[in-house]
């Protein structure tokens, strides 16, 4: 396996990471309109995420940054060719941190539910939006033979990708929807869990027409079985989840959106943003990867750093495994 | 294509707005980060309220900048990618490894630790807590040091080799990138320089409590810390600054020129103090000049010779052809005077602000609060008149803004004066902008986020302003008493949170 090689796996397993973290807490962001009554129970959903959304979305910028080091012509391409809807994904992220941060800095009752709309909103638009431009990359898009993406941003939106879309949030928000069953108590935790069956039907079935097209349409032997694996890793999640083992359950709702993703990856390789145009100008690990010193340096800081981000990052988690409830928010809003 | 509106000129000033708006909160989180640090090791030890009382409040503060700094830089991290594409991939190899680095190894750190340090209040034991903020702190200087070596490749390219088959650069040694006295004179130059931007912040804030006699035990002990801060860090800044211009006249001969406007080489070289010049004809109508302090700040001697704007351009153009090889001078000019002003008057207001509060001796009585700070006159055999002493606290509070912004004036012309150049000598500006962006996608994006940051900066001064007025918090039970295990002390599980949203 050479570096360009490993460097594409790394890559796959920092979205896997990204999707899977970032991936419940924007599930949680749109869980404020699904799931809460009242202004008490969105502060409880919104503190289960408290100490950790922050964290999570360092995995999409090391994603980035992985790219643009490992792979800069897929970097380019990526960041250039979807410039639009990267765009609004960016806006969403600036203001989805900034309403974190402030929405409890000020009393005022308007003040608060301004940031909690813009939560919702937020959250919801860049979880759709990552399926979107995910299901393009795969699918493939117009790549020209200087490596420039030469389609407009209608060719962007198609059946397939709008369906990855709906994909990705319908996923996000019952992996958001396990969590919350998992972090919390009380009346909130029982319609967490019931809301997490409906949507986790609805989730299947979406995820089920779009896994089979992807596996049909560009899959082969590998790729069927992640397939697999994320099937049936979301009907145990739901299972799970109905016998009230929450634990488990959030841990295969995490397990298909690893076996989701990795199937994604495993249907591009070699390619890392096949052209539509000509298969010849695809980008490839080989064509749009770096030199092999600065793979080499690259993989000697992610064998040391990445071990140590994942210790750090579990032991936030450990801080804070306590679950909580309405009781535990003080009264003022 | 009106050259005004060309999708180079729209992405050069998205990058300039989203850079310097990005830069303000920036040297505030690294400087209060480390202050907050500095002030809960000083609880921690003393046990003195006033400390704990101190980095709730400034920690707040801290908090309140760091949300839009952490918000403002993930939009830097993609824009080299939408805007600049044939830049990243000319570059990626060399430039993409230090971003990445500066992922895997600061941003995770940073947004880990803060996480932990909100949250952890009624969670985590004091002194792990009390690391957790030397962490961030940590993550923030590491952070700076690895985005400052990534750009200091683009003032310096060192390490590399061209490949032609691939037309790119490549990276041949990334320990000369990392280390090379580009990277560690920038490093040491914006780090000091963010500290005054902190200490200034710190002394400011103080100041306009103290002048309303509220919240004294606190306020004074930051008074102090803050100026404190401003001489060491002002002093630093200058140190570093004389390097870097060394450093600089060596490496990017046309900034040099540039900044002092020098158009044609002398010996001894004057420093500027004033010009007005013509710059198509390329010389100087007005000047007013320092005999050969320019040479001194190149060189370390009074006589030698410094080549001029013209002379470097001719050189260049013999080098890499013909064209235009001066960046624009006014903004180089100018742009170089504000940031060494600035930030020199702050250093002054530093030094001022601590003499004078020395035995406290402009403090009016009713600001004492023990027989030990009773005024000691040293100059003065009466205390300051109250109208001096107020006018103190007015040029503390307005202090707070200079250094920001020398600083933002500093990256203005350390960027705008490597022009045309945004590899100085390899790669030129025009090569490396994105050619499938359209000009209306990037006026889109450059309007939107000016827009959106016009907005977020009315919300978050409004905010600090909120909080700074409110002062520092008064001290309840659970902050005396913290827990003493891992996860909170757990004798009532629905006791409320510490800390929540």
């Amino acid at each position: 396996m050479e570096l360009h090689d490993v460097w594409f796996v790394l890559i796959a397993v920092l979205w896997t990471g990204y999707f899977f973290l970032e991936g419940f807490d924007f599930g949680v962001g749109v869980l404020t309109k699904l799931l809460a009554r009242d202004r008490t129970e969105k502060r409880v959903l919104i503190n289960t995420i408290g100490p950790v959304w922050d964290g999570n979305e360092v995995w999409l910028l090391t994603a980035g940054g992985a790219t643009f080091a490992a792979f800069p012509d897929w970097y380019a391409t990526l960041f250039s060719g979807f410039y639009l809807p990267l765009l609004l994904i960016l806006i969403c992220l600036i203001i989805r941190g900034v309403a974190f941060e402030y929405r409890h800095k000020r009393p005022e009752e308007r003040w608060q539910t301004n940031w909690e709309h813009a939560i919702f909103w937020t959250s919801l638009i860049p979880a759709f939006l990552w399926g979107v431009a995910f299901a393009n990359i795969v699918r493939g898009v117009k790549i020209d033979e200087n490596k420039e993406y030469v389609g407009s941003l209608l060719d962007l939106l198609n059946v397939y990708s709008i369906l990855g879309g709906l994909v990705t949030l319908t996923l996000f928000t019952f992996h958001g929807t396990v969590f919350t069953s998992l972090k919390t108590v009380g009346e909130i935790r029982d319609r967490s869990r019931k809301l997490a069956t409906r949507l986790g039907v609805v989730t299947a079935v979406l995820a089920l027409v779009f896994l089979i097209w992807t596996q049909v349409s560009r899959g082969d032997g590998t790729s069927l079985i992640a397939m697999i694996v994320a099937v049936l890793a979301l009907v145990g999640a739901l299972g799970l989840n109905l016998a009230g083992r929450e634990g488990w359950s959030f841990a295969l709702s995490g397990v298909t959106i690893a076996a989701a993703v990795a199937m994604l990856f495993l249907t591009l390789f070699p390619n890392v943003m096949p052209s539509s145009l000509n298969e010849a100008w695809s980008l490839t690990v080989t064509n749009s990867s770096s030199s092999a010193y600065t793979l080499k340096i690259m993989t000697w800081c992610a064998a040391v750093a990445t071990p140590l981000v994942l210790l750090y990052q579990g032991w936030t988690y450990w801080v804070f495994r306590k679950r909580i409830g309405t009781q535990h928010i003080v009264d003022v809003h | 294509m009106d050259l005004a509106l060309a999708p180079e000129t729209l992405a050069r000033w998205q990058f300039g707005i989203t850079t310097v708006y990005h830069f303000l909160f920036v040297p505030l989180t690294i400087s209060l980060a480390a202050l907050t640090a500095g002030l809960q090791t000083a609880w921690v030890r003393t046990e003195k309220q006033k400390y704990l009382r101190a980095t709730k409040f400034w920690g707040k503060l801290f908090l309140i900048n760091i949300a839009m700094g952490v918000v403002t830089g993930i939009v830097q991290e993609f824009q080299f990618g939408m805007n600049w594409s044939d830049y990243s991939r000319f570059v990626g190899d060399i430039f993409g490894a230090p971003l990445a680095f500066e992922a895997l190894i600061a941003f995770f750190f940073e947004s880990t630790f803060i996480g932990l340090w909100i949250f952890g209040w009624d969670k985590l034991p004091k002194k792990i807590h009390l690391a957790c903020i030397w962490m961030v702190s940590m993550g923030t200087i590491l952070s700076a040091y690895f985005i400052l070596a990534a750009n200091s490749w683009m003032q310096h390219p060192v390490g590399y080799r061209i490949n032609e088959e691939r037309g790119r650069a490549e990276l041949t040694d990334f320990w000369l990138v990392l280390t090379q006295n580009t990277a560690l004179t920038q490093f040491f130059h914006t780090i000091t320089a963010a500290f005054l931007v902190g200490g200034a912040f710190m002394a400011g804030i103080a100041a306009f409590h103290l002048a309303r006699k509220k919240h004294i035990p606190v306020m004074r002990s930051s008074l102090r810390l803050g100026l404190i801060v401003m001489i060491i860090a002002g002093m630093g800044t200058a140190i570093s600054g004389d390097l870097l211009g060394k450093v600089m006249y060596k490496q990017q001969p046309m900034k040099m020129a540039a900044a002092e406007a020098l158009w044609d080489g002398e010996a001894p070289a004057p420093f500027s103090v004033f010009a007005y010049g013509d710059v198509d004809k390329g010389h100087n109508k007005v000047a007013i000049e320092v005999p050969g302090l320019l040479s001194f700040l190149a060189n370390d001697d009074f006589t030698s010779f410094v080549p001029g704007i013209n002379d470097v351009n001719k050189a260049e153009q013999e080098k890499f052809g013909s064209g235009d090889y001066r960046p624009n001078i006014p903004v180089a000019y100018w742009g170089f005077r504000w940031m060494i002003g600035f930030g020199m008057a702050s250093l002054g207001v530093g030094v001022l602000g601590l003499w004078l509060t020395r035995k406290r001796f402009m403090l009016p009585a009713g600001l004492r609060t023990g027989e030990d700070e009773v005024p000691h006159l040293v100059l003065f055999k009466k205390p300051l008149s109250p109208k001096f002493a107020n006018l103190y606290w007015i040029v503390a509070l307005w202090t707070m803004g200079f250094p920001l912004i020398a600083n933002s004036w500093g990256w203005i012309f350390t960027e705008m004066g490597r022009q045309p150049w945004v590899v100085y000598g390899v790669l030129r500006t025009r090569d490396a902008v994105s050619p499938n962006v359209s000009q209306a996608e990037v006026l889109t994006s450059m309007i939107g986020f000016t827009l959106l940051y016009a907005v977020l900066a009315v919300i978050e001064v409004r905010l600090m302003v909120k909080y700074v007025k409110a002062g520092p918090p008064e001290l309840t039970e659970a902050d005396l008493n913290p827990p003493t295990k891992i996860g909170g002390d757990d004798k009532n599980p629905d006791r409320p949170m510490a800390f929540s949203y």
